[in-house]
């Protein structure tokens, strides 16, 4: 079937969660009304670039793109631009003007997100048709497990999933270590706050991660594969299952593929929600059926992981820039990135930054460039603070670093880490202290317990953190923080307890003064903190509409209409209301 | 999958196809689909058009639509563009002219004269 036009709609969770599904009906709907079913195409695919403005479609040849969609506009967009032949102009996509040059995608490279967003994730073919397998069926023709890992070495790359060790040596810890079975794992139990870059390769390009699973299992010597996706990726798994199928049906999957004497087959397992299973031994506990806690290293999993054989385990991103590696070169991989961190990495730009989402930019950028010229700077122009990389075990990295290059080492050397590539940029309205009870609620919380330093050290340290937010922080809490930051490090066998006192640590270490202020002063300079701040009311620009006083969820508010309002602070919950909706700015915080 | 030579040829399938999505296209067939246009049967004729190249399975075509170009007397209309070469527009062409239209414009390279309509610049 030949048709004339194609429409790609974003089938990314973002989308999904503001309706996609409709404003898909809403199309099929369409396409049978005006009788174009003949003519016109529609596919769902992954992320087309403006999650934050889903539901989004694009429209082939001409690559109209379409973003806030209501099932009605669908319909209309049909109507319009396919049957008609009208573009509708009101609803295609538009940059945002306040975006400075250069343009952000001139910064991005993109490897592992090549194929994202382009390809049909659901057509094997669409991936074939970009070179993909063809790395997979050279390592099978011509190269011996042992060129495999060479052409690695060359490459440089190092693991995606956060401490960044060399996968080269890796793989050949997996294949020398003695074992008939073994296995290899992907870990896609991407659980870090606002991390979406291992979900976008599973559903945009899931044949990459298959493809370079496939050439690990080659090169260690494993028959037997699993993916660990965690069960809150529904889309993600059900394009797995789908892309594992298709790869069955093809033969590139199962026995002797490409005719080599190799055989390698996949499953997927669902994680079940806990933070912990991300860690490399808890992962395999819970794949095993056991309770997701993690085991004491060594033995590592290359000597013995799952069910005690020798096993491979590398994350998403990792796995997707092997068949690259192999196909283009490994030297061609190390001719991106910095001295000891080679190729591209992707990140999840979150927080106050202009252009919120997925990015994929070579190793050694500066976080100006990526806060800056990638995401469009801070938002609404104001000034930066501080930027939070690798999740909740990251640290904060403030200005006077701006200029530091983001790979492995440098993120470490400044009290931070790679980790998966969350990047929460922060502005100057953050309270560091805030931030850092925030982490520290999540890290304590996701605490599987097992090791009583950051079972009980975490809750001691977000118990402290919560009385300094609340204004009640006393003299010697800050070394009490200190003290059991070392403990926590010191005392945990993953690299969650070890990582859990990061932000704090690194907070004290760069916003000290906020800590004091918050318990010496008793205030929040950046005004965040509720039991330090209070709401007034500015009698000279009140104009007495009455507007606070109604919005007011707790009647803290009195005035008469026309005449100056007062908060009463004792029945105040600091919820904001007030300043929110006041028509002149009256409500200020002090 | 049995050999690298199996799925090149998937490879060259695909890409096929893909082709026919527009990506790398050298030529473009418009159907203009205004109003006027499908009053005097543009879309047998747009259906006649892409009949026609699955029939002869032509790849590096892209199929699109326009609108009404202000000529709607000559409806329906269709223009061609091969390459880097001017774009030649045509008149009155029902659904029974594309199969010659295709055969001689968009694969013989030489335009109808009989059917163009010539055009300012």
């Amino acid at each position: 079937m030949v048709y004339r036009a194609h429409i790609l709609i974003s089938g990314d969770a973002a989308c999904i969660a503001k309706g996609a599904r409709d404003v898909e009906a809403a199309l099929w709907e369409a396409v049978q009304e005006l009788n174009l079913k003949d003519e016109v195409q529609i596919l769902e695919v992954s992320s087309l670039g403006h999650s934050d403005q889903g539901p989004e479609i694009v429209i082939y040849p001409d690559g109209t793109d379409y973003v806030n969609l209501t099932p009605e506009d669908a319909k209309f967009i049909i109507e319009e631009h396919l049957l008609k032949g009208r573009p509708v102009e009101r609803l295609t996509y538009r940059e945002p003007p306040s975006l400075p040059l250069p343009p952000p995608s001139e910064k991005e490279v993109r490897v592992v997100l090549e194929n994202v967003g382009k390809i049909d994730p659901e057509n094997i073919e669409d991936y074939i048709a970009m070179d993909g397998y063809m790395a997979l069926g050279k390592v099978l023709g011509e190269m011996t497990p042992e060129e495999v890992i060479e052409e690695l070495k060359i490459s440089g790359l190092r693991g995606r999933g956060g401490a960044g060790f060399p996968t080269w040596l890796k793989w050949t810890l997996a294949r020398n270590a003695p074992g008939d079975m073994k296995y290899v794992i992907c870990n896609g139990d991407e659980g870090d706050p606002g991390a979406f870059m291992n979900r976008s390769v599973l559903e945009g390009d899931p044949h990459s991660v298959i493809e370079g699973m496939a050439i690990a299992a080659y090169a260690i010597g494993a028959s037997q594969g699993y993916f660990y996706v965690r069960a809150e990726y529904p889309i993600a798994i059900q394009t797995l299952r789908a892309a594992i199928k298709q790869a069955r049906d093809y033969g590139l999957l199962g026995e002797h593929i490409f005719g080599a004497d190799f055989s390698f087959d996949l499953e997927v397992r669902m994680g079940a929600g806990a933070f912990v299973c991300g860690e490399e031994t808890a992962l395999m506990q819970s794949i095993e059926g056991a309770r997701g806690m993690p085991r004491t290293r060594p033995p590592y999993p290359a000597t013995a992981g799952l069910w005690g054989n020798p096993t491979n385990i590398n994350n998403v991103e990792t796995y997707a820039n092997v068949p690259k590696i192999i196909h283009k070169g490994g030297s061609w991989f190390a001719s991106m990135g910095t001295d000891k961190s080679k190729g591209t990495k992707t990140f999840a730009i979150a927080g106050k930054v202009e252009r919120t989402g997925l990015i994929e930019v070579p190793l050694g950028m500066t976080i100006r460039e990526i806060v800056y010229d990638v995401g469009g700077g801070v938002l609404g122009g104001k000034k930066f603070k501080a930027v939070q990389t690798g999740g909740p075990m990251g640290g904060c990295i403030p200005e006077q670093y701006l200029d530091l290059p983001v790979d492995y080492e440098h993120l470490k050397e400044v009290g931070s880490m790679m980790g998966s590539g969350g990047f929460v940029v922060m502005d100057e309205d953050t309270c560091m202290v805030d931030i850092a009870r925030f982490f520290m609620e999540f890290t304590q919380d996701e605490s599987c317990g097992k090791c009583v330093p950051c079972r009980v050290g975490t809750r001691r340290m977000l118990e402290i953190l919560n009385r300094i937010c609340a204004g009640e922080g006393r003299p010697g809490d800050i070394e009490t923080l200190e003290e059991l930051a070392v403990y926590i490090r010191d005392g945990s066998l993953c690299g969650l307890g070890q990582g859990a006192p990061n932000p704090v640590l690194s907070t004290l270490q760069y916003f000290r003064d906020e800590y004091e202020a918050h318990i010496y002063d008793k205030t929040c300079p950046a005004k965040v903190c509720k039991g330090l701040i209070e709401y007034k009311i500015n009698p000279e620009a009140c104009i007495g509409c009455t507007r606070c006083a109604r919005n007011c969820p707790v009647n803290a508010i009195e005035g008469k209409p026309k005449q100056t309002h007062v908060i009463d602070a004792d029945i105040c919950i600091r919820c904001g209301v007030c300043k929110q909706v006041c028509p002149v700015d009256a409500v200020y915080v002090e | 999958m049995k050999s690298l030579e199996e799925l090149r040829k998937i490879k060259e399938r695909a890409l096929e196809r893909r082709k026919l999505a527009g990506e790398g296209a050298k030529s473009r067939i418009t159907v203009a689909m205004g109003t006027c246009g499908i009053a005097a049967g543009a879309r047998d004729t747009m259906k006649a058009v892409l009949n026609e190249i699955e029939k002869r399975q032509i790849a590096d075509v892209v199929v699109t639509q326009t609108g009404c170009m202000g000529l709607c007397e000559y409806e329906p209309m269709v223009t061609i563009k091969i390459g880097e070469a001017d774009e030649v527009t045509y008149g009155k062409i029902d659904a029974a002219r594309i199969p010659t239209l295709i055969e001689k414009h968009l694969l013989g390279g030489e335009p109808v004269a009989e059917w163009q309509v010539q055009t300012a610049k």
